[in-house]
């Protein structure tokens, strides 16, 4: 089945986050833990939802990617310009901050 | 220009403080976001696709020096150095934090600033022709009823939870300058024929999903009334407005499905309660918030400015962007100078900190300290003395504010589309820059004359896709993005809803079919026909035929 | 259930009675409108005071004509979003001279207070777990205002002239 992984926005700042392994939230995509079936899909979102009770974050759902190379990459055009930042301006968003080089 | 007295002052810091309360409570957990959303966005305040988006109003489009200063400012502390100027004449900040929205809301009411009903379910900032009180064939100033209404639907508390958003737009002119029949209320100022002044009142005019042209409910409805009337509108449609589905929540819906006769039948009879009551609007007030529009101190001048005509004869590239950008003025020997915000490549309507701080400094120095904002997305500065509009010219060039486009084929409308907003199906800024670049050289812009490009990304109608003259509307096909074209909208006083041309275009092909429409046009036009006139004339045949055999 | 006014919480005198349960003796009762128009003889000769609950589909005109009869006008709001009691509000007090308790119950939440104060409610019943005594200052929080209504305030345009 497709992968799957949980984002959000964080609250304070509206960042765009993904959510981790360890139940954390992250800046980037790679760092999310992907959800190979729907089980597991929903135990993340779960957790997602609960971190949205603890007003880490809102608006909080799964999204679905594809593994290119050992990256994750998202299969909608919506969820690539939330894990980089407009396409109309690179100095804007994840893809001006020098963390995304590391992570993507 | 409105100034804010002790009144005005406490409601909007009072309303700052409430708001900051509200943050707060939210980031204690007080509120759920379910409840603290309709609360911000009565602020202005959005999720959008990377961050919060937060509204400021810009009430009928006009704005002092200080108050664009203050604009950049908040571009620069706050946001990432940019604002993007809307179709309805306000100013969007697209990286705010949810925590310092507070401050940035104080930091605009030191200004007379605020977000208060930039969104949500009520009365929204109410909008005007740019041109008010300079334009020649105005009969009265709109600002001033507009200020009246602002005042009036400012935490109105019967209509702070309607059914759906609600839209007033008021002009004063014959020539529609102000989409008022694309609007919930459209207010356009007439006289009589006893020579009074009042207003013809249209209703359920709106985009979106569902657009439709505004239907007149009243020919004439005195100053007096305006308030009550006003209410009465309101009242009926708060009642009887569809509460059940979001999509037929707007007042067009409620119109269409009475019928605008039974309609204006139902408000009469709310009216007539309320008509000689406490909203009375006294010829007293009027005058009193006339006098804030009153004409700035012109000089007495020449209809011919020899320095000018002169610098125009001398400078082509300053004629051309007289020819498209400079508008003529009430007052002999002043101009109306409009500033393009779709600079080639550009993104439409986005305005750099630099870029506001300049036309605030040329608004002080040379148009009274006024600036505009049009919701056509582009800025005005509306007194400049002919013999200034060189000088003006020259400082905007090299801040690229200079572009010679206003009205041409690149001064397109277009909406924040997928690369910001959250409701978004596919992107528009880009779609706007390919078709700018497409059509950058200046000559055959010119051949092609009056053309309006209207974009939006989603079925939202932001970007006003149903009343361009060529309309581009982004929709979602599994995942992919793509392009419906309409043709032969227009929102001006003989408005008509564009009429979808065939199968959407793919990304890549949108620019191409343009140029196809556009190609078509040059070919069917007789004698300065504008593609509207081409249009209306010979139907949507020949350009589908073109557009589809191509293709 | 909490019920406050705007200065204060208070206690609640009044039952709301489903359709069809016996009217408890002497007590000031609110029935539904349906029960109302179905047995207004049976609640006349109720030996307490009345009031009677609108839902927010039912207009100040089904109970213009009755109003005397009335004690408490409840208005619900099955969700805050649905802002028609607000109008029903209004209309009982502006037009209909309604001058008993005008009460909002459902989802009634702090940050309408203001606006349902102004409407002419002076009765909140709030949910249990609402922080009642924080939320008071919700009535106070602006204390100037543009629109003659229901409250009496008067607007800032009669501080003008």
């Amino acid at each position: 089945m497709t992968l799957q992984v949980v984002t959000a926005n964080r609250l304070r700042d509206g960042d765009v986050v993904y959510l981790t392994a360890e139940h954390g939230w992250a800046l980037w995509l790679d760092e999310a833990a992907v959800a190979e079936t729907e089980v597991e899909a929903e135990a993340l979102l779960k957790f997602g939802e609960a971190a949205e009770k603890a007003r880490e974050v809102i608006r909080v759902y799964l999204m679905k990617v594809e593994r290119m190379e050992g990256k994750l990459d998202p299969l909608s055009a919506r969820e690539r310009i939330r894990a980089k930042g407009p396409t109309t301006r690179r100095d804007l968003g994840k893809q001006a901050d020098n963390g995304f080089k590391e992570h993507n | 220009m409105y100034q804010y007295d002790e009144y005005d002052h406490t409601l909007v810091r009072e309303r700052v403080a409430q708001f900051r309360g509200q943050v707060a409570r939210r980031l204690k957990g007080e509120l759920t976001e379910d409840e603290f959303r309709p609360i911000r966005l009565m602020n202005g305040l959005y999720l959008q696709l990377h961050a919060y988006m937060l509204r400021i109003a810009v009430p009928y489009g006009t704005l002092s020096s200080t108050q664009m200063r203050m604009l950049a400012h908040i571009a620069r502390k706050y946001d990432k150095g940019y604002g993007h100027f809307t179709t309805r004449q306000n100013i969007q900040f697209n990286w705010p934090k949810l925590e310092d929205v507070p401050d940035i809301l104080a930091d605009l009411a030191s200004v007379e600033m605020h977000a208060i009903q930039t969104s949500g379910n009520c009365i929204r900032n109410v909008t005007a022709d740019q041109y008010a009180g300079v334009a020649a064939d105005e009969i009265e100033d709109p600002r001033i009823y507009a200020e009246i209404i602002r005042q009036w639907s400012t935490l109105h508390p019967e209509f702070s939870f309607l059914p759906r958003k609600f839209k007033v737009a008021v002009t004063g002119s014959d020539h529609d300058r102000a989409a008022v029949r694309v609007h919930d209320i459209g207010l356009h100022i007439r006289r009589n024929t006893k020579g009074e002044v009042g207003f013809e009142v249209l209703v359920g005019g709106g985009l979106g999903r569902t657009p439709v042209i505004a239907e007149t409910i009243r020919k004439f409805l005195p100053k007096r009334d305006l308030l009550s009337y006003l209410e009465a509108i309101l009242r009926v449609y708060n009642q009887l407005g569809r509460r059940d589905k979001l999509l037929k929540a707007r007042i067009k819906i409620l119109v269409q499905s009475v019928g605008a006769e039974r309609f204006a039948e139902m408000v009469e009879a709310e009216w007539e309660h309320l008509r000689d009551g406490a909203l009375v609007l006294p010829a007293e007030e009027v005058e009193r918030i006339r006098a804030f529009f009153a004409p700035p101190a012109y000089e007495t001048l020449d209809v011919n400015q020899p320095a000018f005509e002169a610098a125009r004869f001398e400078d082509r590239a300053f004629a051309e962007w007289c020819r498209t950008n400079l508008a003529p003025h009430k007052t002999p020997g002043y101009g109306i100078v409009n500033i393009s915000l779709k600079g080639i490549g550009e993104a439409p309507g986005d305005a750099t900190a630099e870029q506001m701080e300049l036309v605030a400094d040329l608004a002080e120095r040379y148009s009274f300290d006024e600036v505009r904002v049009t919701h056509e997305q582009n800025l005005v500065l509306p007194h400049v003395k002919l013999t200034d509009v060189h000088a003006i010219w020259q400082a905007l060039k090299p801040a690229g504010l200079a572009t010679p486009n206003l009205g041409l084929v690149t001064d397109m409308i277009t909406c924040p589309g997928l690369d910001f907003c959250n409701l978004a199906n596919a992107r528009s800024i880009p779609i706007a820059q390919r078709i700018g670049k497409c059509f950058e050289n200046l000559d055959r812009q010119y051949n092609i004359g009056e053309l309006k490009i209207k974009i939006s990304g989603c079925i939202n109608a932001c970007g006003h896709h149903h009343v361009g003259h060529i309309g581009i509307l982004g929709v979602d096909k599994k995942g992919e993005e793509f392009y419906q074209i309409t043709l032969g909208g227009n929102a001006e006083e003989d408005s008509s809803i564009g009429q979808i041309v065939g199968p959407a275009f793919a990304y890549d092909e949108v620019v191409g079919a343009v140029e196809t429409l556009v190609e078509t046009y040059l070919l069917e036009r007789r004698n300065g026909e504008r593609f509207l006139d081409t249009y209306r004339r010979v139907g949507i045949a020949p350009f589908k035929e073109r557009l589809y055999d191509a293709h | 259930m909490t019920l406050i006014r705007r200065e204060g919480v208070v206690e609640d005198p009044w039952t709301f009675v489903e359709d069809g349960a016996p009217l408890p003796k002497g007590a000031s009762v609110i029935v539904t409108l349906e029960r109302w128009q179905t047995d207004s003889n049976a609640l006349l000769a109720h030996d307490g005071r009345l009031g009677v609950r609108l839902k927010s589909d039912q207009t100040a005109d089904a109970i213009a004509d009755a109003l005397a009869k009335f004690d408490l006008v409840a208005l619900e709001f099955p969700t805050f979003k649905d802002g028609r009691a607000y109008s029903t509000a209004r209309l009982l007090r502006e037009r209909h001279g309604f001058t008993g308790e005008l009460r909002a119950v459902g989802n009634v939440l702090r940050d309408q207070l203001f606006f349902m104060l102004r409407c002419g409610f002076d009765a909140f019943a709030l949910p249990d777990h609402a922080m009642s005594e924080a939320w008071l200052e919700a009535f106070g929080e602006i204390s100037v205002v543009y629109q003659p209504t229901a409250d009496g305030r008067p607007p800032i345009a009669t501080f003008r002239r």
